[in-house]
């Protein structure tokens, strides 16, 4: 793994790794690793990131800016979150937005999942695989990866740009529908844009069989949503490894939160102390979904569901990109075929009273918003389970199932694996960035 | 001599201001080789406590926020606030109308203590900023214009007029004939009208025109019924917060 693996080096009796951003002054994400005559006393992944509060935000808001608000949470999932928002408020209405609407919408969501795993497949893991320390050093090792990043990344963010009216934050998508549709030019355009991006995955494949993913198995629940004819991403049942399957506005019903001390977001749990939600779990319990073509570059990578290695996790959002682009293509040609016509851009609805539920997949994993409003069509109550709070306790787990097996390695390699391990997760770009400057004090 | 070295650093925000410099995909390599980026809260691993020019993401909202965001004017000779988070507090500061103690209380319930909370507000509450990007999510272009004016030393040209008049230049149909609203009549332009090119409302997020009864489009407003008054009482989500750029 690193450069200096084959130097014989001596482990004192006790070693504390504090993985922990800049110098105390950037405050992300940190963890906290003392390990003591070979076994780890204290471990702890703390999520120091400031707390936002957008339960309290939403309170007396308007049923048009929810969706304007909590996209905010997130700059990298803002369709997930402006979708989970419309679909919440669509669900208290009681709104049915048409097939064709429901087709553009899925569109666009495909594509901010592309353009996050991009970011997160080669700006963050491929670095860690290709030995270099990020993505600054990989423009001169491998400008060719970089390249190809960031022709994918302009493609899905065009994607988002001409479906949502801007890349980060959409404008057009709200609740009943768009406010603006795309032009037929532009639907072909952007199938021109998808087509174009297969040489790059096929290059991207070239480079991913050659990456040695660390050997790591620890089988845990593993949660998405879940649909009986599609690949689900922007709707579905709460699906679960363990054997339950419930309809999302009953997610209260299995999925359950805490306050942690050392954290800021919450923990959660279902059947078990922790689950994993996100790009694994969306494959290992809808692998059957995937387009034919995923399918086949999911094999040539070796991965196969149920896959229980959380390294894995980067490559199984390579594999979703690939399935986006084929599904992508066929959506574009259903719309195509149905017409685009400004009159179809939005349904009749009314104003009333209710609480609704809306679960989507954002590209780190299950997203719930839940709201209820009154007859003034006004918030009075909102709860939000974001998918990074979902990942902290499985995270910790598992780390303490890592790092027994590594613990006689030198520290460096200690750190490195967990490091990569926190990255395999996407916990979030700011917080899988940080986890970078160590410390490590010999007692 | 030598490139100037930047840092772009996060604070409490959504991180969507970084991501539309990562989404500069084309200038993204020019931007790299024109200065010497130290440190990128959301893209690099390398940081650096030594910098020149700081691009400055989010409000300050916790007392570790203090603390970091003083230590970097310490260091920096240039801040420049980037989105409506640290230009205004943007929509952050919504926590502060619903009432800082009662959020902690909503969200944390009885464990409200653990949790390191302050009022909201801009960077420019605590440092001189020397520099405003404004926008939630700001205008990518903007940012590389202010920094391509730092590095040749010219002032950035930023609009103080109204985003209605990129609206009428783009062409679109007026919001308020489609029996929207719109608070692009005293909204400061720069955007290129993001959200009429949407059929969509101005929410103002780029804050208020300097003088709004004075520069907005009154005529306008008149024609359907509205005045200044009117308008700027709507004006609320993303500039809820009380600070230099909004009063
Ligand atoms: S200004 Fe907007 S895009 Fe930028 S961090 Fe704040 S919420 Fe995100
Ligand atoms: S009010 Fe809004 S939609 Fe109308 S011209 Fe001004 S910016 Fe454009
Ligand atoms: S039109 Fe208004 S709300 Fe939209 S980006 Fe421009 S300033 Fe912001």
């Amino acid at each position: 793994m690193t450069d200096n693996s084959k130097e014989v080096s001596v482990m004192p009796d006790s070693i504390n790794i504090e993985v922990a951003p800049v110098s105390r002054v950037e405050g992300h994400g940190d963890l906290v690793l003392n390990i003591k005559d070979k076994k780890i006393e204290k471990l702890i992944f703390r999520i120091p990131e400031s707390p936002r509060f957008f339960e309290a935000m939403l309170v007396g808001r308007n049923w048009d800016e929810p969706s304007h608000i909590t996209s905010r949470i997130c700059g990298i999932c803002s369709v997930a979150h402006t979708y989970a928002s419309v679909k919440a408020t669509e669900a208290a209405m009681g709104i049915q937005p048409s097939d064709f609407i429901l087709k553009l919408r899925r569109l666009i969501f495909h594509h901010e999942m592309v353009q996050s795993n991009v970011l997160h497949v080669y700006f963050l893991a491929a670095p860690d695989f290709l030995g270099v320390g990020s993505v600054i050093p990989l423009v001169k090792t491998h400008p060719e990866v970089v390249n190809i990043a960031l022709r994918l990344k302009k493609m899905a963010n065009d994607m988002v740009r001409i479906i949502g009216g801007r890349a980060v934050h959409p404008i057009r998508t709200v609740v009943g529908g768009f406010t603006k549709l795309p032009t037929e030019e532009e639907m072909y355009k952007m199938k021109d844009m998808l087509k174009a991006a297969y040489k790059d995955l096929e290059t991207s494949l070239a480079v991913l069989k050659t990456l040695d993913i660390p050997d790591f198995e620890r089988e845990t629940e593993y949660i998405s949503l879940a649909q009986p004819d599609e690949y689900a991403l922007y709707d579905g049942t709460i699906k679960s490894t363990d054997g339950w399957e419930i309809d999302s506005q009953d997610y209260l019903d299995k999925i359950k939160e805490k306050v942690v001390k050392h954290s800021t977001g919450k923990h959660c749990w279902a059947n078990r102390d922790a689950y994993m939600v996100g790009a694994l779990s969306r494959f290992n319990n809808n692998y059957e979904k995937l387009s034919d073509n995923a399918k086949s570059y999911a094999k040539e990578l070796g991965l196969q569901a149920p896959c229980y290695n959380t390294f894995m996790n980067n490559i199984a959002q390579f594999v979703e990109i690939v399935h986006s682009v084929d599904d992508s293509i066929r959506l574009i040609d259903e719309l195509l075929e149905d017409g685009m016509d400004e009159n179809k851009r939005m349904v009749d609805f009314k104003i009333q009273p209710g609480r609704g539920v809306g679960a989507v997949e954002a590209p780190r994993g299950l997203l719930i918003h839940d709201y209820t409003y009154n007859s003034e069509g006004k918030v009075d109550k909102a709860n939000l389970i974001i998918p990074t709070n979902m990942n902290y306790g499985n995270v910790e787990r598992d780390m303490q199932a890592l790092v027994p097996d590594i613990i006689d390695k030198p520290e460096d390699e200690i750190r490195l694996a967990c490091e990569m391990m926190i990255r395999a997760y996407d916990p979030c770009i700011s917080c899988s960035t940080h986890f970078l400057n160590v410390k490590l004090i010999n007692k | 001599m030598g490139k100037p070295k930047v840092g772009i650093f996060g604070f409490t925000g959504c991180g969507g201001c970084q991501l539309e410099i990562l989404n500069l995909e084309d200038q993204l390599l020019d931007l790299v080789s024109a200065v010497d980026i130290v440190h990128f809260t959301e893209a690099i691993t390398e940081h650096s406590d030594d910098y020149e020019i700081a691009l400055i993401e989010g409000s300050i909202t916790t007392e570790h926020d203090v603390e970091r965001i003083e230590k970097i004017g310490s260091i920096a000779n240039v801040i420049v606030a980037v989105g409506a988070c640290a230009v205004s507090g943007g929509l952050n500061c919504l926590k502060n109308l619903y009432g800082t103690q009662k959020a902690a209380e909503l969200v944390y319930g009885d464990k409200k203590d653990w949790i390191d909370t302050i009022e909201v507000k801009p960077v420019d509450a605590y440092l001189k900023v020397d520099h405003y990007s404004r926008g939630c999510p700001p205008n990518r272009f903007e940012i590389v214009d202010i920094v391509r004016s730092l590095l040749l030393g010219r002032q950035p040209e930023i609009p103080n007029y109204p985003v209605c008049v990129e609206c009428k230049r783009n062409g679109n149909t007026c919001v308020y004939e489609l029996g929207m609203t719109c608070l692009g009549p005293i909204s400061r332009a720069g955007c290129d009208s993001r959200c009429p090119n949407s059929a969509s409302g101005c929410e103002a997020c780029r804050g208020v025109i300097e003088n709004p009864n004075v520069n907005a489009q009154k005529d306008l407003l008149a024609e359907h019924g509205l005045t200044v008054k009117d308008i700027m009482s709507q004006f609320n989500l993303y500039n809820a917060c009380k600070g230099k750029n909004i009063e």
